[in-house]
């Protein structure tokens, strides 16, 4: 591999550079990690988190066992009290190893100093997980303001203003560092626009603020603009991020696929989720070159309703649903979908969070029995 | 010290105003209120007092700059000039125009120093063009930050003749205006690679805090939350939730709750009713504010003001410029008179205020008259003219319609 490395300036004018390239692909493909498949059963990453991540997950695991899908959790736990980052370091290990996670959120105290970095922060920067992408859709079921949204919210995950570069020079002066680069902007804005063409949407609008953050932003718009020009079919506009948030709340149904950075999109995207019912019905996911995480949308710990038996455990289960998807068992993605839609239209099984009294278990008991009767293989009740 | 040698003493620091010529008994009366005076006077810092400079009230009149600004700007001005005529409100307006397509600071210096000598203003949006360099700075922000117009206040409240989605929302935003994302410091020290400071400073932090609960006190609210992002951006946001924490210690009679702005625009979205009074940096206030005039019916019915120590700007809360409207007589006149009612608040002319804004409160709840961006089909003069004729019905002074 040395030698073909020294040579190949002077290969390429050579006439066997094609089969060259050729040969340079397949190391490449080599060097990708193989999927954590071993027969037949895929290997995922867990991370309960904080809060009411353990029970959620207890139950996505419960639904898995089930519907006997093939998929076995290696569960690591990251306590986010201790201000080393032995935990957080095997977690990472184990989602490189696996290739694809499923996690809770991490919590981060502001009691410990500003030494000890946000959990979920490290975790996304050092796996370059760089697009978060979110699909708020309206949900027959649950009852809302706003009727037939379908927004996609692509979020830049690992620069902006989550850089954690802060410095406080003078006393009582403290600057933050908000970090824009042309490679990470147009890397989001070519997965918004290639998601965009794959899943058959019409617009993508950026959102920003140029006109206060004229280099910083306006680096992020020109990105955008011109990987637009590289795909003439989806329309592309802008929109300053006041203004789409005034409009997100008297009209979401313009909205069709969006893409922006850091932190307007953790605002939108909270707005979104308000928009369609709330923090417990939207799943999130976290995509990088090579590695998956998949999560809650809005990453809430959920602390003050933690093991009380009434979180709604929909987002995490359509969250397991997207894991599936990307790890292409697409038949058990659906199903388990489709039970957790149905049981969304039941209203006396509403939890709290979208303004009824159910219990967790009985969703998730009533998700189990959904897929009971539509005849597939499952474990007993 | 007789009545006589104090009225020498007191006039020049209290002006003309109280020296009237009347009969002696008023005269007595008005030395007296003069002695009161002197005596609050004593507590107040000698050395700020003398610094404020005298109002811009001649002959009884009050002389207000006024900024037409881009797009709608110029004629909802117009309109405010036209109703403060009709009404015969003592105010005289001393126009400055900034022309946003100059790349020099020329118009916009002059506009400053108008209001430095007037010491109140009422502006339209001026435009920020993209296409300009960076070097170009926002008018706007530059107009804030030179007269230190530290507090943005905006009060937002649901309009009764206005379907919304929301019903009761009562939420008072107040945002730091001055520095936070907006201090304009940014730098390419790598080809690609953008860094954007935002600044958080203590003395700003407690003064906005401070500003933000004097105002609860005052106006008789429970509860301020601070809106953050402190998880992430653990000095900066830290550091303004510290001071605000100092500041709430001193005013126990009022709860303070802080809240992650993610969270807290979810909340708004669902629930805005649990809110109350908010303080918040720079760009969470703009986001914030703007989720909040979308909730109430949009950004044609909130005013918004802009206080610093010395001066005060009045705006529309969500400081549109309003091009694709402009010149077509829909645009909605309603914040920018609201504006105008603050205004005439802070010069102290409240029987002025509460006619106009009554006028202003009944011609909303016609839904005959909304203009498009409240769903109607109303244009701008209508209102206008509407709200002249609920003026006159009450009975003041006003010219012939």
């Amino acid at each position: 591999m040395v030698a073909i490395c020294c040579g190949l300036d002077k290969l390429q004018n050579h006439q066997c550079w094609p089969l060259c390239c050729f040969a340079i692909n397949v190391l490449t493909l080599m060097l990708q990690p193989p999927p954590a498949k071993y027969g037949g059963r895929h290997t995922v990453t867990l991370i309960p988190g904080d809060g009411i991540g353990p029970e959620l997950l207890g139950h996505v695991r419960e639904v898995f066992r089930f519907s006997c899908v093939p998929v076995d959790f290696e569960v690591v736990n990251v306590n986010s009290a201790l201000e080393t980052e032995v935990d957080i370091n095997n977690a990472i290990t184990a989602i490189r190893r696996n290739g694809v996670a499923l996690k809770g959120n991490i919590e981060t105290k502001h009691t410990m100093p500003p030494s000890v970095k946000s959990r979920n922060n490290v975790l996304r920067t050092s796996l370059d997980l760089y697009a978060n992408v979110m699909h708020c859709q309206s949900l027959p079921g649950v009852q809302t303001r706003h009727k037939n949204i379908d927004i996609m919210i692509i979020r830049e995950n690992t620069e902006g203003e989550y850089s954690s570069l802060e410095h406080e020079s003078v006393s009582g002066v403290v600057e933050s560092l908000k970090i824009i680069t042309r490679n990470n902007s147009l890397r989001i804005a070519d997965y918004a626009f290639r998601l965009a063409r794959e899943k058959g949407r019409r617009r993508v609008t950026a959102v920003h603020k140029a006109n206060i953050m004229k280099l910083g932003d306006g680096l992020f718009l020109q990105c955008c603009r011109e990987v637009a020009s590289g795909y003439p079919d989806i329309t592309f506009d802008s929109m300053i991020v006041d203004n789409t948030t005034m409009q997100l709340v008297s009209k979401p149904q313009q909205f069709d696929v969006m893409v922006m950075p850091n932190l307007y999109g953790n605002v939108v995207s909270n707005v979104c989720a308000g928009l369609v019912g709330g923090p417990g019905l939207v799943p999130g996911a976290n995509y990088g070159r090579d590695y998956a995480v998949f999560e809650t949308a809005t990453r809430n710990t959920g602390k003050s309703i933690a093991d009380r038996n009434i979180a709604n455990p929909t987002a995490m289960l359509l969250a397991s649903c997207m894991m599936l998807d990307h790890l292409k068992l697409f038949d058990y993605a659906s199903s388990i979908r489709n039970a957790v839609l149905t049981t969304m239209n039941e209203t006396r099984l509403h939890t709290a969070d979208i303004g009824g009294q159910g219990t967790t278990s009985e969703v998730v008991q009533s998700v189990m029995r959904i897929i009971q009767s539509k005849g597939q293989l499952t474990a007993e009740l | 010290m007789t009545t006589r040698s104090l009225c020498r003493v007191l006039k020049p620091v209290f002006g003309e105003r109280l020296f009237r010529v009347g009969p002696a008994s008023e005269f007595k009366t008005r030395v007296s209120t003069l002695a009161y005076g002197a005596t609050t006077c004593h507590q107040r810092n000698k050395s700020t007092y003398t610094n404020i400079p005298p109002p811009a009230l001649y002959g009884g009149r009050h002389t207000v700059t006024l900024i037409p600004g881009d797009g709608i700007g110029p004629e909802l001005a117009h309109h405010v000039c036209d109703l403060f005529r009709f009404c015969c409100v003592p105010v005289d307006f001393e126009v400055v125009h900034v022309d946003s397509a100059m790349t020099s600071e020329d118009d916009i210096n002059n506009a400053i120093m108008a209001i430095r000598r007037n010491g109140v203003a009422l502006k339209g949006n001026l435009e920020t063009n993209h296409n300009l360099p960076p070097s170009y700075k926002s008018r706007n922000n530059l107009l804030r930050t030179t007269l230190d117009l530290y507090a943005n206040v905006m009060h937002c409240q649901s309009f009764p003749g206005v379907r919304t989605r929301h019903k009761n929302i009562d939420i008072m935003i107040i945002r730091e205006n001055t520095e936070g994302e907006y201090s304009s410091l940014e730098h390419e020290n790598v080809p690609g690679v953008v860094e954007c400071l935002k600044i958080i400073t203590r003395a700003k932090s407690l003064r906005i805090a401070d500003y933000a609960f004097r105002t609860a006190r005052e106006k008789g609210r429970r509860r301020v939350t601070a809106v953050h992002k402190a998880n992430i951006m653990k000095l900066g946001d830290g550091l303004f939730l510290e001071c605000c924490k100092e500041v709430a210690s001193g005013y126990p009679e009022i709860a303070f709750d802080s809240m992650i702005v993610d969270n807290t625009t979810m909340q708004l979205v669902s629930r805005p009713q649990q809110f109350d009074v908010m303080v918040m940096p720079n760009l969470y206030g703009n986001v914030v504010s703007n989720v909040c005039a979308g909730l109430v019916g949009g950004p044609g019915l909130v005013p918004g003001a802009n206080y610093g120590e010395d001066y005060a700007v009045f705006e529309t809360g969500t400081r549109n410029t309003g091009k694709s409207i402009a010149n077509r007589n829909i645009a909605n006149p309603t914040a920018m008179l609201l504006a105008s009612c603050l205004l005439l608040d802070h010069l102290k002319l409240r029987a002025y205020a509460s006619m106009i804004r009554r006028a202003i409160l009944t011609t909303v709840t016609e839904t005959r008259l909304h203009t498009a961006d409240l769903g109607g089909q109303g244009s701008t003069s209508e209102v206008v003219q509407t709200v002249m004729k609920a003026v006159q019905s009450t009975g003041p002074l006003t010219l012939s319609i």
